[in-house]
């Protein structure tokens, strides 16, 4: 109950704090962070039962038909990872109620957080494909509408687009792999497949579910050439970047690369397309960061880095590259949300967060500097910080894996633009010349530096006493590579060759923090990375896509209501027509008994029809076609369908007088304008159709009535569903699903027909709109 | 639209039709009828009683928007399947109070106040924005 109630109460609360947090109770902004908070302890609880061993798991019946169960389970990895996004969540909420206090949108944007969270949680807990899919796209939606969080700005909207296209089309690529996976193991639950293990690599489906699961994380672990939405997503307000956009979401992706690495690690394709990807990102995330001037989008690369990082770890084939992968997991969600933490607090209290306009600022802020410094060496991968623990393990994985001197020689180079990006984000921010800002700033309120403070804190603490985290890392890593890897953090190792390279990395780091500005000038001063990119492809892409609509949009759609049921009406005609006729399914069926006093009702329907075919206008072609419909309805009620002729009765009923309440608004032609050659058409069309229609009935009439469904219904109605009206127990309880979904299309269908409709009809500006109650 | 005997007749309409949809809603279950036929019936009312006197008559009466009618529904009918859920069983698996005098009470009674909600607010919804601004 417990994993059920620590994923489900972020969903359940969320929406209420919209009200909750409105003006009379904006004071109680700050307490919100108490649902991360309570969450984490609950986390917190389970940790030495995960660490004994236990995996806790709860699954509750979902679709058993299908096999998708909503299961959730707690191991190392989900563990480090839950602990994270609540953990560095409680700092988010408390930070952000402070950053965004004078936003009139701030109780929306919490709700819209807590969904988030939820749905994070829900994803590392799951312990099903579908299950896991479901909460990975609504992380998706969450980051759409957190990143569009200011709609009245284009690059908000653009952002927010882009993110979601991409992040929402690697999840349809997952999807599919999923199915594939499921499909392959037998089962969609992730612990079942897991304890298949590399036989499963061994499967024919292995490629292509190794291909489409990595293109879905690819996408959300922003890999290159996918990544370009994560730097474009630092348009959102700092509290999302620096939740969603560093420290988390984007780490799901590589969560679930960690996930299946027991299962496909051996696989050459496996190692390949990782191998490929995370070299590729690490490589161009660390020239990119050189580019930027924002510090935002410098830690935006920095991080497109890292996650690049990440991923090459997960494909290194030595035990080691499990420890340092989730050490390093660590590490950088504590270091990089301190620092956009950071950011925030400066571009909050200086009012620019360009690096070219921003300098000496210790002398204004001492305790923003100094949290920035903490977090900055650690980033930095200095001792006695634990980055500096993450970085050594990291360089020992690539020695001891020892594939070849590149993966080795772009680690180094991805490492000293680290370091570099640490000294601008720090050193010369806080330091140096004070330069004149748009505010003067100041050390922020307490809410805001609380997070970041002990966020930079417990990187101190952990880099002088690693061992406080080996317990949770060796039980994630253990999780990550199938089998234990026990391993003792230590922060000094002695005089090795990964001491060497750590050295190196300074001494490159420092080298292109003092080319900073150099460097910055050339690789501007190079267009065609903007011109041939991806983000401009994206664009490229979205034009096309555009263009293609209106191509399509102009050849479909005439406008004209009677071509459009012209043609369906031949479809439909033609499709029926020629399978009954091919197929040999016309019969001619026994008419005994059928002249009886019901034979009255046809004549009234031909009747109607009649006066539809000779009504002058609207007005009496509407009542001759309701005329008809009654008459059908009465077929209904004499032939023992009662609840059909009643829904019949009513639709007619309601039918006519919407229709009659449309010709008195609309302007319509009160006289028939077609020519006698589109008459003629039409005439042809609809007789056809009717043709084609009364050879169906005819036939279904002739063929045997299959009683087997009406007897299951009959027989199981009163005994499990309580009702005698076999009608409607199967609308609300054998088939309540279908009715669901066609509950549910009705009221979007009604709600999208007042979108459009309320464009159409002139309004006093002084009239409220269907969505808001007269109050 | 501006008619007198639509106006009257409106007016007795409109409860009588609220009355027999609901009656139509409670005895779906053994007898013909049920929450689509009855929220049908209900919009027909609200329809017939505000045609003549425009949209926001239309909003009084129903005192609620109509998306928010419709909304509602919607949420009783996600709420009345997810009972099946905590009763461990399989999404809208309907759960039954049994009285002794055989009244057998369900979810499914929800999942139907559900339906008719949604088709009555979907209804209203679209007719609405058909009817005169202000003709009260």
């Amino acid at each position: 109950m417990l994993l059920t109630l620590i994923t489900f109460s972020s969903f359940a609360i969320g929406p209420w704090l919209v009200w909750l947090l409105r003006a009379p109770r904006r004071h109680l902004t700050p307490w919100v962070a108490l649902l991360p908070a309570v969450l984490f302890a609950g986390l917190a609880s389970q940790v030495p039962a995960v660490l004994g061993g236990q995996h806790p798991t709860e699954a509750w019946h979902w679709i058993p038909s299908l096999g998708v169960t909503l299961a959730l389970r707690l191991d190392g990895l989900s563990l480090l990872m839950a602990l994270l996004i609540t953990g560095i969540g409680s700092f988010i909420f408390l930070y952000a109620a402070r950053y965004l206090a004078d936003h009139p949108d701030q109780p929306r944007f919490f709700a819209r957080l807590s969904v988030f969270m939820g749905a994070m949680l829900g994803a590392v807990l799951a312990d099903d494909l579908i299950t896991l899919l479901v909460f990975w796209e609504l992380t998706s939606l969450a980051s759409f509408m957190l990143i569009g969080f200011k709609p009245e700005d284009p690059a908000s909207r653009r952002a927010a687009q882009q993110g979601l296209l991409i992040t929402v089309g690697g999840g349809l690529s997952l999807l599919a792999g999923a199915i594939v996976l499921g499909s392959a193991a037998g089962t969609f639950r992730v612990s079942e497949i897991l304890t298949q293990g590399p036989a499963l690599a061994a499967h024919a489906s292995a490629p292509w579910v190794i291909a489409l699961v990595a293109l879905g994380a690819f996408a959300k672990s922003a890999q290159v050439p996918l990544h370009a939405w994560l730097p474009n997503a630092m348009v959102a307000p700092t509290p999302v970047s620096a939740f969603l956009h560093s420290s988390t979401m984007v780490k799901l992706g590589v969560y679930l690369l960690a996930r299946l690495n027991p299962v496909y690690g051996d696989h050459a394709l496996w190692t390949s397309l990782l191998v490929t990807a995370g070299l590729a990102t690490m490589l161009t995330g660390a020239v990119l960061s050189l580019r930027q001037t924002d510090l935002k989008r410098v830690l935006a690369y920095s991080t497109v880095v890292s996650l690049g990082t990440l991923v090459l770890l997960l494909a290194l084939p030595h035990p080691l590259a499990a420890t340092a992968m989730a050490t390093f997991l660590i590490v950088h969600a504590l270091y990089k949300a301190c620092l956009f933490m950071v950011a925030g607090i400066v571009d909050h209290e200086a009012g620019t967060r360009d690096t070219t306009r921003l300098g000496g600022l210790a002398r204004r802020m001492p305790l923003t500097a100094a949290v920035a410094l903490l977090a900055g060496l650690s980033m930095a991968g200095l001792p006695p910080f634990v980055g500096f623990v993450a970085k050594e393990l990291v360089y020992e994985a690539h020695l001891e894996a020892a594939a070849s001197w590149l993966p080795v020689a772009i680690a180094i180079l991805a490492n000293g633009v680290m370091v570099a990006v640490a000294g601008v984000v720090t050193v010369r921010t806080f330091w140096g010349p004070l330069r004149p800002t748009p505010q003067t700033p100041h050390d922020p309120p307490a809410a805001m530096w609380l997070g970041p403070v002990l966020l930079a804190v417990a990187g101190l603490m952990l880099g002088v006493a690693p061992g406080l985290a080996g317990g949770l890392v060796n039980a994630a890593a253990e999780a990550v590579a199938g089998h234990a890897a026990p391993t003792s953090l230590a922060l000094w190792h002695g005089l090795t060759p990964m001491l060497a390279l750590s050295v190196l990395t300074l001494a490159l780091g420092a080298g292109i923090y003092q080319g900073w500005d150099r460097l910055h000038r050339v690789l501007k001063a190079r267009p065609a990375i903007d011109r041939h990119g991806p983000d401009a492809a994206y664009d490229h892409l979205m034009r096309g896509l555009q263009r293609l609509a209106t191509w399509q949009t102009g050849v479909i759609q005439s406008g004209s209501l009677r071509r459009y049921i012209g043609a369906t009406l031949v479809v439909i005609g033609l499709a029926v027509g020629t399978t009954l006729w091919a197929r040999g399914g016309l019969a001619w069926p026994t008419l005994d008994g059928a002249l009886s006093l019901h034979a009255l009702l046809p004549a009234l329907l031909l009747l109607a029809t009649a006066a539809l075919l000779r009504a002058p206008n609207f007005m009496p072609g509407i009542v001759a076609a309701g005329m008809a419909g009654f008459g059908l309805a009465l077929v209904f009620l004499f032939h023992g369908a009662p609840d059909l002729a009643f829904t019949q009765f009513s639709v007619e009923a309601v039918a006519i007088v919407v229709l009659l309440a449309i010709v008195g608004r609309m302007p319509f032609a009160t006289t028939d304008a077609r020519s006698p050659g589109q008459r003629r058409t039409d005439a042809l069309i609809a007789a056809g159709f009717g043709a084609v229609a009364t050879g169906v009935l005819l036939s279904v009439l002739a063929s045997p009535f299959d009683q087997r469904l009406s007897d299951f219904f009959r027989a199981a109605s009163v005994p499990e569903a309580h009702g005698r009206n076999l009608v409607n127990v199967i609308i609300v309880d054998f088939r309540a699903l279908d009715t669901l979904g066609e509950i549910t299309v009705l009221a979007l269908a009604a709600l999208a027909a007042a979108a459009v409709l309320a464009g159409t009809r002139p309004r006093p500006a002084s009239s409220s709109p269907v969505e808001e109650p007269p109050r | 639209m501006n008619a007198l005997i639509l106006r009257v007749a409106g007016r007795f309409l409109l409860p009588m039709a609220l009355l027999f949809s609901l009656y139509l809603l409670w005895r779906g279950h053994n007898e013909p009828g049920g929450g689509f036929v009855g929220g049908l019936v209900a919009a027909a009312g609200f329809t017939v009683y505000a045609l003549p006197r425009g949209r926001a008559a239309l909003l009084a009466a129903l005192r609620w928007p109509p998306a928010a009618v419709a909304g509602t529904g919607l949420l009783l009918a996600l709420l009345a399947g997810g009972t099946g859920l905590l009763a461990q069983a399989p999404f809208l698996t309907h759960q039954w109070v049994l009285t002794e005098g055989g009244l057998a009470l369900g979810t499914a009674l929800i999942f139907d106040v559900g339906v008719y909600l949604a088709v009555l607010g979907a209804v209203t919804a679209f007719v609405s924005y058909y009817l005169d601004e202000e003709t009260a």
